[in-house]
């Protein structure tokens, strides 16, 4: 690894990198996701207090239940609010993120 | 686990949105010592990928999956109060676009991933780097990995107060306790996995960026800089 003066990956680099890879797991690693319930959905079912839940107030929402209003081909509405996700996340984490720093400081903390 | 609306009486729910609101307003100043021009970025991309990551449920068996609370993964990667925002936003954009936890629930759901999980999380975090110093900034992705573990039945232990408290539906305790812990430490093994291989691949391209890993001695390879001035 140090044989080569190496190069150090670019913050920019590492940030496009990482977003490509979340794109790829919302958008299509996702499809294999398990449908099963998780643990607190299956400990509710089991113990008989998942009957509790109410409607959900954003269920009408296009894309409620990871799925797009409209698209009829489940991979495809699946993969598609996880690319509309990751880029809601993404302008409103970045924006946050970038509103809050500390401008110009470089290397202390 | 995330918590929809109608599990909790109102009460609690209220009363879990003024903790979260409090750990958030909190946060929004804290967070500012850890976000500089060259950790926002991360930041940022850590929000994406726990959103990301929450999408892939896996199966623990017998008919249960699980998924990444990424608590951990957060406060190693950017600091525990820039986690609390992270988890924040994810939850937020759930609740609100995707109807996955309830919107009455925000708060709930808020004070269990992003303020029980990631702080349970960092703690251990915390007492692991101080036990193993010496080992340095390779053991950061292993420490994450165990902290992140732990945090979920911590977590799970959170989810099963606040019902004792507040649950719509009376269930008896020790049935509730025994289901959550039992399943959540299961649960947990994936989320010390995922998070050990996260924190791994940023410690392997950019270790300078990592939180937790400020102040391990790292063994750095002399360098030549062109230019440089004495």
């Amino acid at each position: 690894m140090s044989s080569t003066p190496r190069r150090r990956v670019t913050t920019g680099r590492l940030v496009a990198a990482g977003l490509g890879v979340c794109l790829l797991l919302a958008g299509v690693v996702s499809v294999w996701a398990s449908g099963h319930p998780d643990g607190l959905e299956f400990v509710a079912e089991r113990l008989g207090f998942d009957r509790s839940a109410g409607e959900h107030a954003a269920s009408g929402s296009p894309l409620s239940d990871y799925g797009t209003a409209g698209v009829g081909d489940a991979r495809l509405s699946g993969g598609l609010a996880g690319v509309v996700g990751v880029a809601v996340v993404a302008v409103v984490a970045f924006g946050l993120m970038h509103l809050l720093r500390r401008r110009g400081t470089s290397d202390d903390d | 686990m995330h918590v929809p609306d109608g599990f909790l009486d109102a009460p609690t729910s209220v009363a879990t949105a003024v903790l979260a609101a409090g750990g958030v307003a909190l946060a929004l100043g804290r967070a500012r010592r850890e976000l500089d021009d060259r950790t926002a970025p991360l930041a940022g991309l850590v929000a994406v990928f726990v959103f990301a990551a929450q999408m892939l449920n896996f199966p623990v068996g017998a008919g249960t999956s699980g998924h990444l609370l990424g608590g951990t993964l957060a406060a190693v990667l950017v600091g525990p109060w820039t986690a609390t925002l992270c988890l924040t936003v994810v939850l937020a954009v759930q609740a609100l676009l995707f109807a996955d936890g309830g919107i009455t629930a925000l708060g709930t759901n808020i004070t269990l991933m992003g303020l029980v999980g990631v702080w349970s999380g960092w703690l251990c975090y915390v007492v692991l780097r101080r036990v193993l110093r010496s080992a340095g900034p390779a053991a950061v992705p292993a420490m994450a990995g165990v902290a992140a573990f732990l945090s979920v039945p911590v977590t799970a232990l959170a989810f099963t107060a606040l019902y004792a408290v507040g649950g719509r539906v009376p269930i008896p305790f020790e049935a509730l306790v025994t289901a959550m812990l039992g399943w959540h430490t299961l649960i947990g093994v994936g989320e010390g996995v995922i998070t050990l291989l996260a924190v791994g691949s940023i410690i392997a391209t950019r270790p300078d960026l990592v939180h937790g890993a400020r102040g391990l001695a790292t063994a750095r390879p002399l360098e030549i800089r062109t230019g440089a001035s004495a």
